[in-house]
């Protein structure tokens, strides 16, 4: 039987653990205002700035839905090629935390409004369904800050009543490495239907993690663990690891795995307990009596249909369909909606094979190198579509491309410019070819004879000397012609 | 004019209109009888002074048009007023001014009416009696020591007591409705939906309803046809062609079909409201409507399902007094200590008691069997006047099993309390309008009161039949100024 | 013979259970205050039992009585700079934030 080289396994003496994830990702809906109220959602204004009477829980306050936010969540279901749910609830989820203003969460507990969808991914052995379980609505809570003061804790409300999805996963994700390309199609995905901008950094994309292993070969489940509330795909990778590590270690030892909620540290690159909090969750869910049951209509969900965008996996196919490319080159193209237009935009005027080879390769590694996104590329698409051209027609060789590319990148000017501004047009003209030529051979008369004598590796050489000479502009093509006759 | 307080809403507003008034000389002259009456304890915060400026800037540019022009009004403490202090009757809200303003109240402004002050209730509205306030009991203006009713026993007892024309109530099981029919006056409890929940304190969401409390029923409708509104602030605000009430209003209810629920003849109804209820079907004969005996199945149900609805809404509606944002704080030595003493001083015994309940019956292992359970039950209730609408306009019941009790006789026994409520709650559970009006008196003298039930948005067919019934009745409310020295 | 009747039986309320719903609550109860609320609890259940006279499973729970459907209102910033107003009321004086005791995680 031949073995999946890509599995991911625990080894363990006599014994092989598989591992089992499901993710539950919280996404910040994209949304001018937020879920139930009027107050604005930017990132960054000073604490408690952007906070409705209805946000702070002032009592007679009502919440009333954004719907723009409800359009959102049904836009990224039908991404998730999920069913869409015309009916659904808002229950309240209650507990009581200093950040949490009403004393509970708005939330879709049993009716959400997505139902069942699934995500491709493409790993380097082939591709992957993951199940999508259900996404629903919810309201973000506030911010507690524990260190502006030895006693007291602060409390900003801004983020408070922020719309968020919560996106299910089924547990079908197996290694840490499948976790990263779930988590990264997820936001491709969102980023395209511009519905979550997926900000790691800003928050804007968190996950509770869900863990388990069993015996390889096993069908049933072990029993899980949620860590919860972890910010980066490096840290929840490490994460996974780490805990499921630890859950193979218990088993092996003959010890139990107890079902609980844990938190990552990523001081020391561990999970613990966070059991003392959990004694008092009971969160006592019920239908919210201030709202009433959301209904959308086929027309509703339909017209939203309309809207949606050529979506990654859609834009893969036609990308090798149409442009021939190979499907580790439309993958990479594919990944943001941003890269995958700056690559039309260039192929627009230019040849399709230089233009993915010199954006995968030379852009990619200049723009990684200055730490820049491909929409702060100091290259536009048109100059860049310029530059290939200018290889493609003969007027510079690829190195010459290489040093034009260079300048380039020092600021978005023409390559045509540069090249005639630092004379780095190619030497095409046989004439004044041979006549340089020929001085090479004169000053090397004696690799000459050894070349006439057998030595044919010496012909690079020469090509190399006639390059030196031309300081890198002569055509290489011609140059190899010419020397052949000569030699 | 010697009596400005004992006028009729509809009689001030015709003296101011017509000059024979200045809004200062009406708000003085309530301000004065309210200064006089203390010792009833209706209000909980007054705003004399500052209702005085604004009646004399009132009368220097007076605007006639509108429909309460330039006439005092206390309200009750549960509707949030900007820049004045709202409690709910709570010591968790006792220093809590709100910013903002309710949509009712805003629209009773709106109309040219002057804040007067804040009136008493129980505390978050949870009781029968007014007992529950952290602002002490109320004095029934009928007898000494005898309860208003309650929630909106403040209310019930200023308006009776004509230390304003009119007031506003709110009603979750009953609370506009049962201190009206203690207190010998109107009260209507809209139909769900009807006036905006936005800015007053809630108690329980999906029965919470505003509503307005009068000397009599024309009074009534003028006042529900100012606070009646569709406001987007409120997601549960229905937006149906509202009538004008006051306007449309007739006594002609010839041919109207008037139901009789047998299941409202509870075992160990005293006589005198038997007999009650038997003069307001001959009332309302004489008026020419039809009397149809008809079944609400399901009415012994309504109160189980009530104590566990209200509270379990209430259990989280009250979540947010933790002493973080608003309101009393209680010293802790960490954030749950602070919660834990914060709501244990801060919330009296009965609400306390309530929250309890809620959280029981939402808690793991209990939604089912409790909060679940009594969902559907309650949709059984409302499927009875479903069908019972089938037959009848409107439903004729008593407002009360008994008429007002003295201070302090049902407060160590929370059940007798509760058995108040037995014919406001199941109009509350199926989101009805209902209304109190006063129809005669005990042996003791004390007002006894019927209640109409009407189908949903039709306010103007219940007020018209109360309107009518009103005419025969003829009731007149015994007050003998008994507090004032 | 026994009778079991089940309609008049109904799960009564310990003092385990009052100080598990305190808890949750987040109001604390000393003893004395806890008796008194097993007391009051369970002759409010005895009376709310009644309910389990009633066969429902057929029927569809009621959550609003309001019939129509949840109004959506567009996407639109209209509350803004209310700190001062939001703050204003808390009870722990501060121009910025809302400050409670120190949270122990």
């Amino acid at each position: 039987m031949s073995k999946d080289k890509s599995e991911y396994l625990i080894n363990r003496k006599d014994n092989q653990y598989e591992v089992v994830i499901g993710l539950e990702v919280h996404a910040q809906v994209t949304s001018e205002s937020k879920l139930f109220s009027t107050s604005s959602t930017k990132f960054g204004a000073e604490p408690n700035t952007q906070v409705s009477l209805v946000d702070a829980a002032l009592p007679g306050m009502l919440p009333v839905i954004n719907e723009y936010c409800v359009k959102q969540a049904i836009k990224t279901g039908i991404g998730l090629k999920a069913k869409i749910n015309k009916r659904s609830v808002f229950d309240r989820k209650n507990y009581f935390y200093a950040d949490l203003p009403q004393g509970y969460q708005i939330s879709q507990f049993k009716d959400p409004i997505v139902g069942e969808g699934k995500v491709i991914l493409d790993m380097p052995d082939g591709q992957k369904e993951v199940g999508i379980e259900r996404l629903h609505l919810e309201q973000d809570a506030g911010k507690s800050i524990h260190d502006l003061d030895p006693k007291n804790t602060f409390v900003d409300l801004n983020r408070s009543g922020v719309a968020l999805m919560e996106i299910v996963s089924k547990p079908d994700l197996r290694s840490p490495d499948e976790v990263n390309a779930y988590v990264k199609k997820l936001r491709s995905i969102m980023r395209y239907l511009g519905t979550c901008d997926g900000n790691m950094q800003e928050g804007s994309l968190r996950a509770d993690v869900n863990v388990s292993v069993r015996k390889k070969g096993t069908k049933e489940f072990g029993t899980r663990c949620e860590i919860k509330n972890v910010n980066s795909i490096k840290f929840m990778q490490m994460a996974i690891e780490y805990e499921a590590n630890r859950q193979v270690d218990l088993i092996e030892d003959g010890r139990s795995i107890d079902q609980e909620t844990r938190l990552f540290d990523t001081k020391k690159n561990e999970t613990r307990s966070m059991r003392s909090k959990e004694d008092a969750h009971d969160y006592r869910y019920f239908p919210d009596p201030d709202l009433l049951p959301l209904e959308v209509s086929e027309d509703f969900i339909e017209k939203l249909k309309l809207e949606i965008p050529e979506l990654p996996d859609e834009k893969k196919k036609r990308f090798i369909e149409k442009f021939k490319l190979s499907p580790y080159e439309a993958t990479i193209l594919v990944s943001d909606n941003e890269t995958s237009n700056y690559f039309e935009n260039v192929i627009k005027k230019s040849d399709v094979k230089l233009a993915t080879n010199w954006i995968i390769g030379e852009l990619f590694a200049a723009l990684n190198e200055k730490n820049l996104e491909i929409t702060e590329s100091p290259i536009s698409a048109g100059n860049l579509s310029k530059l290939i051209n200018l290889i493609k027609d003969g007027t510079i060789s690829g190195k010459i491309a290489k040093i034009v590319f260079e300048n380039m990148m020092e600021g978005d000017k023409d390559p045509k410019k540069i090249v005639e501004e630092k004379g780095l047009k190619q030497e095409s003209d046989p004439k004044a070819l041979e006549a340089l030529i020929d001085k090479v051979i004169d000053d090397n008369r004696e690799k000459a004879t050894e070349y006439k004598k057998g030595k044919v590796k010496l012909f690079g050489f020469f090509v190399g000397q006639v390059m030196k000479v031309s300081g890198g502009k002569a055509n290489p093509q011609l140059v190899n012609e010419i020397l052949k006759k000569k030699l | 004019m010697s009596d400005i307080t004992k006028q009729s809403l509809s009689e001030l507003i015709k003296n101011i209109k017509d000059k024979k008034l200045s809004s200062t000389e009406v708000t003085k002259a309530f301000v004065e009888r309210s200064e006089k009456s203390k010792e009833l304890n209706a209000y909980v915060t007054e705003d004399f002074s500052a209702a005085i400026d604004k009646a004399k800037k009132f009368d220097e540019n007076p605007n006639l048009n509108l429909k309460l022009p330039g006439i005092p009004m206390a309200v009750k403490d549960l509707f949030c007023t900007k820049n004045v202090k709202t409690t709910a009757g709570s010591k968790i809200l006792n220093n809590f001014t709100p910013t903002y303003e309710s949509t009712v109240t805003q629209n009773i402004w709106n109309e040219g009416a002057i804040l007067l002050g804040k009136l008493n209730c129980d505390e978050f509205a949870m009781g029968s009696s007014n007992e529950t306030s952290f602002f002490g009991c109320v004095q029934n203006p009928i007898d000494k020591d005898l309860v208003p009713g309650g929630s909106s026993g403040g209310s019930s007892s200023a308006v009776a007591a004509q230390l304003t024309p009119i007031t506003i109530g709110t009603d979750t099981g009953g609370s506009i409705r049962q201190p009206a029919s203690f207190t010998g006056i109107v009260g209507l409890k809209p139909t769900y939906g009807s006036c905006s929940r936005y800015g007053i304190v809630a108690f329980a969401s999906s029965l919470d309803q505003a509503g307005p409390m009068a000397q009599n029923v024309r009074d009534c409708a003028l006042l529900h046809e100012v606070i009646s509104s569709y406001d987007e602030k409120d997601s549960t605000s229905i937006d149906f062609k509202r009538n004008n009430y006051f306007k449309e209003l007739t006594n002609n209810i010839k041919g109207k079909k008037i139901g009789i629920p047998k299941e409202y003849r509870v075992d160990g109804m005293p006589k005198e409201i038997e007999d009650l209820w038997k003069k307001g079907i001959d009332y309302v004969k004489d008026c020419g409507a039809e009397i149809i005996d008809i079944s609400l199945p399901h009415t012994n149900y309504a109160l189980p399902t009530y104590y566990i609805v209200a509270p379990a809404e209430a259990s989280s509606n009250l979540a947010r007094y933790d002493g973080v944002k608003y309101g009393f704080r209680a010293d802790g030595e960490n954030l749950i200590d602070m919660y834990e003493k914060t709501r244990s001083e801060g919330f009296g015994a009965e609400v306390q008691r309530r929250i309890m309940i809620g959280t029981y019956v939402l808690s793991s292992g209990y939604y089912d069997a409790y909060y679940l359970k009594a969902q559907k039950v309650r949709k059984l209730i409302k499927n009875d006047f479903d069908e019972a609408y089938k037959k009848v306009d409107a439903i004729l019941t008593p407002s009360t099993p008994s008429s007002a009790f003295k201070i302090g006789e049902k407060t160590n026994d929370p059940v007798s309390m509760y058995l108040n409520d037995i014919f406001t709650v199941p109009v509350n559970l199926a989101g009805l309008p209902g209304i109190s009006i006063p129809a005669g008196h005990d042996a003791k003298g004390y007002p006894l009161g019927l209640q109409i039930i009407g189908k949903a948005f039709d306010e103007q067919n219940l007020l018209n039949i109360a309107y009518a019934m009103e005419e025969k009745i003829n009731f007149k409310n015994k007050i003998t100024d008994w507090w004032i020295k | 013979m026994i009778v079991c009747d089940i309609f008049n039986y109904h799960m009564s309320i310990d003092l385990k259970t009052i100080k598990h719903i305190s808890k949750l609550s987040r109001i604390s109860v000393d003893e004395k205050k806890a008796e008194k609320l097993v007391g009051d609890l369970n002759s409010i259940f005895e009376f709310i039992e009644k309910l389990n006279e009633l066969k429902t499973d057929n029927v569809q729970p009621l959550t609003s009585v309001a019939e129509t459907t949840l109004k959506l209102r567009d996407d639109e910033v209209k509350s803004k700079n209310l700190r001062e107003q939001i703050i204003k009321n808390s009870p722990q004086e501060n121009e910025d934030y809302f400050v409670v005791p120190k949270v122990i995680e």
